[in-house]
């Protein structure tokens, strides 16, 4: 059976070429970074390139990339530490609605420890109003989290002109770019923003390694205390072979990045067209334009997101219902709410995420074997039996 | 997330009884498009047997093979014996189902009850059938 992987939001692949340079970090060069022998030199060394190499991706300098072991990470850290580290300045944060939860959850934590947090909606298409963040601004506003690209629709947040705002009044300004960082040119100078969270296994690097990008001089208070690593802001040994393969799936991705997008862009157009052209009462959720080049959220009428994922996997197709956590929790998708999608169907949406492994055969085989699940559920469905006879009476 | 049984995986990928039931004696639908599962359960009575069910519904794995083992379980039971049939029942039949998917067996029961219901409702006889106020569909927090 044909296996088609459309699920890259949750998780890539690690390149070939990032398990190669990884490998050696396991054994021969296993020294720890902050052994002063020739073993920790090798492995201190080989961090740094590494943290070059992540900060050539996003025109960052080295030493204003932290590593960390995930994107909830980096998202925790800069929302904790910086509304700490400043938080004689003032106590109150803006975040948009739409977030990832690992902003949206330490948000609600620094809320029940004094701070107050403004949640902002975004249009119909995902999109976060600059003027909305201008008018949430108050003389006590310490920080902005807008995300560069939301991990569920793809919708692209005008950040550049959010960054205008938030240097002109004087307020940080962060932004989660795991979901964009690989797939989209991401430039911190050209963004403007004061720190920005990306994550390895989203384009090709291994998981367990992410970092935190935080502009030169500004504080932020650890959330690991105990050690000298990332000069004292993050406690731990280095997960070394990790960090020297986010390291290579930077420097890789910086090579490849028109391409890549050119490419899953060109495959992910393809799909959305087959399966509009196959299957009615059905919506593309997100912003026409702005959005992720491989990415493409779709909600089918009168049907439910779960049972479609389990048929397709039984075709050997893997997507998601929206993101992973949201499905465990049983409510319809919290972006999709915030963006007006009626909550039941909301639930019937599938959240297809392409790669660079993807080929149009793959894209039409899904075209293929979707629409008769839909139908077969359908038929299987109260509401489009309701709906067929509403449409009868009409 | 747990995973489901292969009960549970046979069930929603070949479930049985799905359909209508023209004229059927007594009509259920509980549940909420909103909260991703609705199901609706069609009977059959004769002699106080119930001779067919069928069902139709909306929702994620769980739902659908719940609602394909209760209406395997309530064929040719009489109407006492199926109004004992209870969420667990279903469950169990299913070698189990994932904890923040026990709601599925619940909105199973509470189907078959609302079809027996509706049952007297039609036959114009005062209904035995202990209907729950509030479906016990809560939710697990994320």
């Amino acid at each position: 059976m044909r296996k088609v992987y459309l699920d890259h939001a949750a998780t890539t692949p690690a390149h070939p070429k990032v398990v190669e340079a990884m490998m050696p970090y396991f054994t021969g060069k296993f020294g720890n970074p902050s052994s002063l022998h020739d073993m920790g030199r090798e492995a201190k060394d080989a961090v740094e390139k590494a943290r070059g190499e992540t900060a050539a991706l996003i025109g960052a300098r080295p030493e204003e990339i932290l590593f960390t072991s995930s994107g909830a990470e980096s998202n925790n850290f800069a929302l904790k530490g910086l509304a700490q580290a400043y938080s004689q300045k003032g106590k109150h944060i803006i975040v948009s609605q739409i977030e990832h939860f690992s902003i949206l959850h330490p948000a609600k934590t620094l809320e029940k420890s004094g701070f107050a947090v403004t949640y902002l909606e975004t249009d119909k298409e995902g999109l976060v109003d600059p003027g909305d963040v201008e008018k949430a601004i108050t003389k006590d506003t310490i920080l902005v989290s807008v995300m560069h690209a939301n991990n569920e629709i793809g919708t692209i947040e005008p950040i550049e002109e959010i960054a205008k705002i938030t240097r002109e009044k004087g307020v940080l300004f962060h932004t989660d770019a795991v979901a964009s960082v690989g797939w989209v040119p991401v430039d911190v100078k050209a963004l403007g923003v004061d720190a920005l969270s990306l994550s390895g296994h989203q384009f090709y690097g291994p998981k367990g390694a992410a970092a935190l990008f935080l502009r030169k001089g500004i504080r932020i208070k650890p959330l690991l205390e105990g050690g000298i690593q990332e000069d004292g802001r993050r406690a731990g040994t280095e997960n070394v072979p990790a960090v020297v393969g986010l390291g290579k799936a930077a420097e890789l991705a910086a090579a490849e990045l028109p391409r890549r997008a050119t490419y899953v862009s060109s495959l992910r157009d393809r799909l959305q067209r087959g399966l509009l052209e196959k299957i009615d009462h059905v919506v593309v959720n997100g912003h026409p334009t702005r959005r992720l080049p491989h990415n493409l959220n779709v909600s089918m009428w009168y049907v439910e997101g779960e049972s479609m994922l389990l048929f397709l996997n039984m075709e050997g197709v893997s997507v998601s219902s929206g993101s992973a956590c949201t499905s465990r929790s049983l409510k319809a998708s919290h972006v999709l709410v915030c963006i007006g999608t009626d909550a039941a169907v909301a639930n019937g949406t599938l959240l297809m995420t392409l790669g660079t492994g993807n080929t149009a055969d793959d894209i039409d085989y899904v075209i293929e074997k979707l629409p008769p699940i839909v139908q077969r559920l359908r038929e299987m469905s109260p509401l489009y039996e309701d709906m067929i006879k509403k449409e009868k009476v009409r | 997330m747990e995973q489901y049984s292969s009960k549970v995986m046979e069930h929603f990928a070949h479930p049985h009884n799905v359909g209508e039931i023209e004229n059927a004696d007594g009509v259920g639908t509980v549940g909420n498009p909103v909260c991703g599962d609705v199901m609706r359960l069609y009977i059959k009575v004769d002699n106080n047997v119930i001779t067919d069910a069928k069902f139709k519904t909306f929702g994620c794995g769980a739902a659908i093979a719940t609602s394909s083992m209760v209406t395997d379980l309530v064929r040719g039971k009489n109407i006492d014996e199926a109004l004992k049939i209870s969420n667990q029942a279903v469950a169990e039949a299913l070698g189990g189902l994932p904890k923040v998917k026990m709601h599925c067996s619940v909105l199973a029961e509470e189907a078959l009850k609302s079809a027996l219901d509706d049952y007297y409702k039609k036959k114009g006889v005062p209904s035995p059938v202990k209907l729950p106020q509030e479906s016990g569909h809560e939710h697990e927090m994320e």
